[in-house]
């Protein structure tokens, strides 16, 4: 086998893997949600499907896939069956440069033929702008919303769909400031880079070394993924369900698909970014190869569980009340973090002024 | 035809597209089309850009794509802040039908 | 031919296509998502042509903000379909055509008359990008920009708010 058809295979078999694990951590995840947040509500949530309610995702599933397809007289046929593909495909490219661990090499056993030995960098394409390649997807995404919204020729989704696209516009641009103090400090666009540079113990982690900016990316990532406090694009008690009020069968699963591998993306980038990546939280624990990914699935479900938590626990913002915040707060603010990381860095060099930025 | 992209076949699909928003301007009559053909053509002419500078191993093609990008920005939010104010004023966005230039 | 070469023909043909659907479509959200597939389609060639900073920048600027803010524009305004041409379409069209393929083949002409010379490698990784950006010739131009962003942003509120 030449070089080339040799990286291929191992490219598919990474997109597969990645494929596949994504689409069971997303049932997962609606079943977990149900169950905590009743768990936190006082109620039993699904419980009857399988042990502890678990086959609930493959029921409703199955469920979703004998619905009827129903498309709204006077909506935009076309548009309306391209919004959701648009929005899956938009949550799985932004996937592709997020690494999950550091490399591996294959056993040398006989039965991996060519493969035996290799080492193998667990993340699909290590790109040189890979964090700005997330921000041009995650700018994508708000089209597939747009065109739900537009296409279903309705007023709620209509509204719903503006408020969302206005939403992620207006957040995507303090989510995109939280970045810059990080790359100044790493030096690099890649995510291999950005992770490399916390290695060893977390108190060299960004979240606390960049502390504010770690607090406005937890904030803006949780409204560009439409999650609560930010849902208001599908407030039900004003919107009905917004833009996807709609949909039904397999296309709002699919929507319902984009929605929570956006949340998984934003967590696995926010681990990468500010939680050390798959470093371990003390230097001298293993964190190399498979024990690596071990961290950073235990650091990704933590964050996921945070999302679930604030759906628990914090009330819907008011519009207003959240451009104003997105605008006026969250913007000067990322703003003023980058000149202090920046004056830091200018009078110390990168290293002491890690140090020097941690400790204000 | 050779089997390899080169910059002439860069230059072609600029070519083209500036061809084709230039057409879009002749023949729409909706203003927001109109602007739209408009960075269509600004588009071209970056990819030229790009191509020169790929085919001349040097980054200052790419720098001026940089400056058009912030000028295309800057330019497509005043121009749609126009095109509101005009459709305030008449309700349409034909336009034919913003012949005088005082109303 | 190799994967590469397939890739950018593949790009420019639907940038191409999508161009078409563009400038033919009377419903200007069908042109807006044309637009939108063709600015994408250009980032990928931008970053076959081995300038991937441009290429995430395109979709950046292009796709994520300035096509959003035309679309908001175009639901803002409930935008309808363009109505039939009041006087001798056809006549109007025909000679729209003759003046862009005039201009094309003008352009077409000039362009591949250029004495390129041998083809040189390029290095146009982001650092050295930046490093371009934030040094002498240029350094004055990028902010000048940000001076034109800032005049743009009061110019367009100004422009657009209701007369009080």
């Amino acid at each position: 086998m030449s070089e080339t058809t040799i990286q291929t295979v191992i490219a598919a078999v990474k997109i597969l893997v990645i494929f596949n694990v994504l689409l069971g951590l997303f049932s997962l995840m609606t079943w977990v949600e149900r169950r905590v947040l009743a768990f936190m509500q006082f109620r039993l949530g699904p419980n009857r499907t399988g042990p502890f309610g678990i086959l609930q995702p493959v029921a409703d599933g199955i469920k979703l896939f004998f619905k009827e397809e129903f498309i709204p007289p006077g909506a935009d046929k076309w548009l309306f069956i391209a919004a959701p593909a648009v929005s899956v495909i938009t949550a799985f490219l932004a996937i592709a440069v997020v690494p999950y661990g550091g490399s591996v090499t294959l056993p040398q056993a006989s039965w991996l033929g060519p493969f035996a030995g290799r080492e193998v960098s667990l993340q699909i394409v290590d790109l040189e702008v890979g964090v700005l390649y997330i921000f041009a997807i995650t700018a994508l995404g708000v089209y597939g919303i747009v065109m739900a919204g537009w296409a279903s020729n309705n007023k709620y989704t209509l509204i719903g769909g503006l408020r969302s696209s206005a939403q992620m516009f207006s957040y995507e641009l303090s989510l995109g400031l939280s970045w810059v103090g990080i790359i100044m400090l790493a030096g690099s666009f890649r995510i291999q880079d950005i992770v490399a540079a916390q290695d060893g113990g977390f108190w060299r982690w960004n979240a606390f070394i960049q502390f504010p900016a770690f607090l406005i990316y937890v904030v803006a990532s949780t409204a560009e993924v439409n999650r609560t406090p930010f849902d208001l694009a599908e407030a039900e008690t004003e919107l009905v369900a917004g833009f996807h009020t709609e949909y039904a069968s397999m296309k709002f699963a699919l929507l319902q698909m984009a929605e929570y591998v956006n949340m998984i993306t934003v967590s696995a980038l926010g681990t990468n970014l500010f939680l050390g990546g798959w470093n371990a939280p003390f230097p001298g624990v293993p964190d190399t190869g498979l024990a690596g990914v071990a961290w950073f699935g235990v650091k990704v479900l933590s964050v996921l569980f945070f999302f679930i938590w604030l759906r628990g626990t914090l009330p819907r913002f008011r519009y207003d009340q959240l451009m104003h915040f997105g605008w006026k707060v969250l913007v000067p603010a990322a703003a003023v973090w980058i000149l202090i990381t920046a004056g830091a860095l200018a009078f110390q060099g990168p290293r002491p002024a890690a140090a020097a930025v941690g400790a204000l | 035809m050779n089997a390899e992209p080169t910059v002439q076949h860069a230059l072609l699909l600029s070519v083209g597209l500036f061809a084709l928003g230039a057409l879009g301007v002749f023949l729409r009559r909706n203003i927001i089309t109109i602007l739209m053909c408009i960075e269509l053509m600004l588009n071209a002419a970056n990819l030229a850009f790009v191509a020169f500078s790929n085919h001349l191993g040097t980054r200052e093609g790419q720098i001026l794509v940089f400056f058009v990008m912030t000028v295309a920005a800057a330019e497509a939010a005043v121009g749609l802040a126009i095109v509101i104010a005009l459709h305030r004023g008449k309700d349409t966005l034909d336009v034919d039908a913003f012949s005088v230039l005082k109303w | 031919m190799d994967f590469a070469a397939l890739l950018f023909y593949a790009f420019g043909a639907l940038a191409l296509g999508s161009a078409i659907v563009v400038i033919s479509q009377r419903n200007p959200i069908y042109s807006a998502f044309a637009l939108i597939v063709t600015l994408c389609s250009l980032s990928a060639i931008y970053g076959l042509l081995g300038s991937p900073f441009i290429a995430v920048l395109q979709i950046v600027v292009y796709a994520g903000a300035i096509m959003v803010l035309f679309l908001f524009v175009l639901m803002l305004l409930n935008v309808k379909r363009e109505g039939r041409d009041p006087g001798d379409g056809r006549t109007l069209k025909g000679v729209a055509l003759a003046l862009a393929v005039l201009l094309a083949l003008q352009i077409g002409t000039v362009l591949m008359r250029a004495r390129l010379g041998p083809a040189r490698p390029l290095d146009a990784s982001t650092e050295k990008m930046a490093r371009d950006l934030f040094s002498l010739p240029y350094l004055y131009v990028f902010e000048a920009t940000s001076v034109l962003i800032l005049a743009a942003l009061v110019g367009a509120v100004a422009l657009a708010r209701k007369d009080s």
